[in-house]
């Protein structure tokens, strides 16, 4: 949804500030962006909510109170359960029931599964496919280099969520799906980050080094180019998660992204819309809550990691 | 200038007909188009009729010239829920949709323009980092979440405004329009506040930034210096200088703003052109899926297009360096 969100975010002063300081003695640089990472205690937060988001998630079968998708679990007669009432099994649904007498908080537990999972596998195959693209792209030049900028350009002047709900359309819904449409809306901004960076590192001195060596051609993109336009590819990765989680959310609230049989948190919201109105407010509020938290915490992290691996804001 | 013209007009040409291509493969070559187009109860007769029609029995060259023939005549097939023409279907529910839109523009500009200005102003109070903060939850909080919360607020909570709807139409100009009835209006203002959130916190963002480069220049020293009043130095000499890159944003924006009314459309029920999208898919519509998606693919490259064009006539150094390259 932020189609345009990174590039607006770059503060000026990132320009002016000094070079980092020489690494100490026994000081990785690792460990130093982590304790450049741990001053900021939003930054912290945000992660904490994060791992225990998705600690969460993968325990949802162990620490979930019932499995909402066991039909044998489930009795009709628990439907919409005000917060706090006790099923018919005798646990609390603390978070009150749905319209088929799922316990909202198991069903969260499993949608955030679905959720984080779909927007994680999302992320990384467009971002490995983008980064690949522009690396090639900025290394290349020449007619391939724009002919794919082109493309790039095209596919962006398109609003992420048009093309993806129109590729929806055409191929139906299902898991699988949502991840493929997701890449394809998403790959071009990868492949815009790192042909940007990819451009400015092809010209320093270790990639001459590494084709003086006579070093194959993929060996100088991939093993010596790529690895050092991660950085920013890192921070737009990040920030891409937790869009992708808002997107795949909007495409099964707008009931064309997972199948009913497997919910993620848009697909409960969009359950719960039906009842909001006659003031069963929680099967829609509990799961957006979730949705809400999950996507700030993302982009906590994400604002910090820009600023830990902007070289030029370091002091 | 006519250099820059000439290269941009094709260019868009070139999109709109790669653009028709795609949807052309996508109807046509995968899949049976017969059964994309045509009414999943017709029967044998009417089938071989939508064949006929559509020249279906020849080459798959001849089919994309009547395509694109028929495109070019307005003709982006049948509606077979309405029975109408697909185009007809989607021009009808178009106005909806701009008022909607023109609405949210007003609103995000209402809510953007001050908060950024004030932000900009002071950007190390704490009034100014919450308003920064805010801006990212505006951009990152899914849209249609934020058009449940405020149904729950303003409609099942306080009953205060209506939760779905376009209100009565009054006839203003030639156009009907629910903007100028109260009732109308009461239905507007939820749906055009949630399309207007994500725009507004682009506009807190991009105004922001403008107030404090703007602010540091002499200009404002110097209105300082002649004893303006701040109110004038902010709503005269501040507005004025950080006003061109927000128009820049917005204009850009405005396409997307009919994308993003898909969403808003659908969670407040309000019958415009992207309601009628998601219902289309669901009853499997086509036509009308096929003909929105055209028309926006236009919609888009003439709205790119304008951007670009005012851009090249306000800043000679776009269209020079564009017509060397």
């Amino acid at each position: 949804m932020s189609d345009i969100a990174p590039a607006t975010d770059l503060a000026p002063e990132a320009a002016r500030a000094a070079p980092p300081a020489p690494l100490d003695r026994g000081e990785s640089l690792l460990r130093r962006h982590a304790a450049t990472f741990l001053r900021s205690p939003s930054a912290v937060v945000g992660l904490v909510v994060l791992v225990l988001a998705v600690l969460g998630s993968l325990a949802a079968p162990w620490i979930a109170p019932q499995n909402p998708y066991d039909l044998t679990q489930l009795d009709i007669m628990d439907n919409m359960l005000a917060p706090g009432e006790r099923l018919a099994g005798g646990t609390v649904a603390y978070l009150g029931t749905d319209n088929q007498g799922r316990d909202m908080l198991s069903a969260i537990l499993y949608g955030l599964r679905i959720s984080l999972g779909v927007a994680a596998a999302a992320t990384i195959i467009a971002s490995i496919v983008g980064a690949s693209v522009g690396v090639l792209a900025a290394y290349v030049g020449g007619r391939v280099e724009s002919f794919v900028m082109r493309v790039v350009d095209l596919q962006l002047s398109f609003p992420a969520i048009l093309v993806a709900l129109v590729l929806l359309a055409v191929f139906g819904r299902g898991i699988d799906k949502v991840i493929l449409a997701l890449v394809v809306v998403k790959w071009a901004y990868y492949a815009r980050t790192v042909r940007g960076s990819a451009l400015v590192e092809k010209r320093r001195e270790y990639i001459e080094a590494a084709r003086c060596l006579a070093l194959p051609r993929w060996r100088v993109v991939f093993r010596h180019l790529l690895p050092n336009c991660l950085p920013p590819l890192i921070v737009v990765a990040t920030v891409q998660v937790a869009n992708a989680i808002a997107l795949e959310s909007t495409l099964s609230f707008l009931g064309v992204g997972v199948p009913v049989t497997e919910p993620s948190l848009g697909m409960l919201i969009a359950t719960g819309y039906q009842y909001l109105l006659s003031g069963k407010y929680w099967i829609s509020t509990f799961p957006g809550v979730a949705l809400v938290v999950v996507i700030v915490a993302i982009n906590l992290v994400g604002d910090r990691l820009r600023d830990v691996l902007n070289p030029r804001l370091s002091k | 200038m006519l250099v820059y013209l000439i290269r941009r007009l094709s260019q868009s040409l070139l999109v709109v007909a790669v653009m028709a291509t795609l949807v052309f493969l996508a109807v046509y070559a995968v899949g049976n188009p017969v059964d994309i187009l045509a009414n999943p109860d017709a029967d044998q007769q009417e089938r071989a009729a939508i064949t006929a029609r559509l020249g279906l029995d020849r080459p798959l060259y001849e089919q994309f010239g009547v395509f694109i023939w028929n495109a070019l005549h307005g003709d982006l097939g049948r509606s077979f829920v309405y029975n109408a023409p697909a185009v007809d279907v989607i021009l009808e529910r178009l106005p909806a949709t701009m008022e909607l839109a023109l609405v949210g523009l007003v609103f995000s500009i209402l809510i953007g323009i001050p908060l950024g200005v004030l932000a900009g102003l002071k950007p190390e109070s704490w009034f100014g980092r919450t308003i920064m903060s805010g801006s990212i939850l505006g951009f990152s909080l899914p849209n249609f979440w934020i058009g449940l919360m405020l149904i729950l607020l303003f409609a099942v909570e306080l009953k205060l405004l209506p939760a779905s709807g376009r209100g009565p139409t009054a006839s203003v100009l030639g156009f009907k329009t629910a903007m100028f009835t109260w009732e109308g209006l009461k239905h507007l203002i939820l749906p055009a506040v949630t399309l207007a959130l994500y725009k507004a916190a682009l506009v807190v963002r991009v105004a922001q930034a403008g107030t404090r480069e703007v602010m540091l220049q002499d200009y404002i020293r110097f209105a300082r210096a002649k004893g303006l009043s701040p109110l004038r130095i902010v709503g005269v000499h501040v507005l004025k200088n950080m006003m061109i890159p927000v128009v820049t944003v917005l204009g850009l924006e405005l396409g997307s703003m009919i994308a993003f009314a898909v969403v808003t459309e659908s969670v407040f029920a309000y019958p415009g052109m992207g309601k009628l999208l998601i219902d289309s898919i669901n009853r499997l519509d086509r036509p009308i899926i096929v003909a929105y998606l055209m028309m926006t693919v236009v919609i888009f490259v003439v709205i790119n297009l304008v951007v670009d064009l005012l851009y090249a006539a306000i800043d000679p150094r776009v269209r020079l360096s564009d017509a060397k390259g």
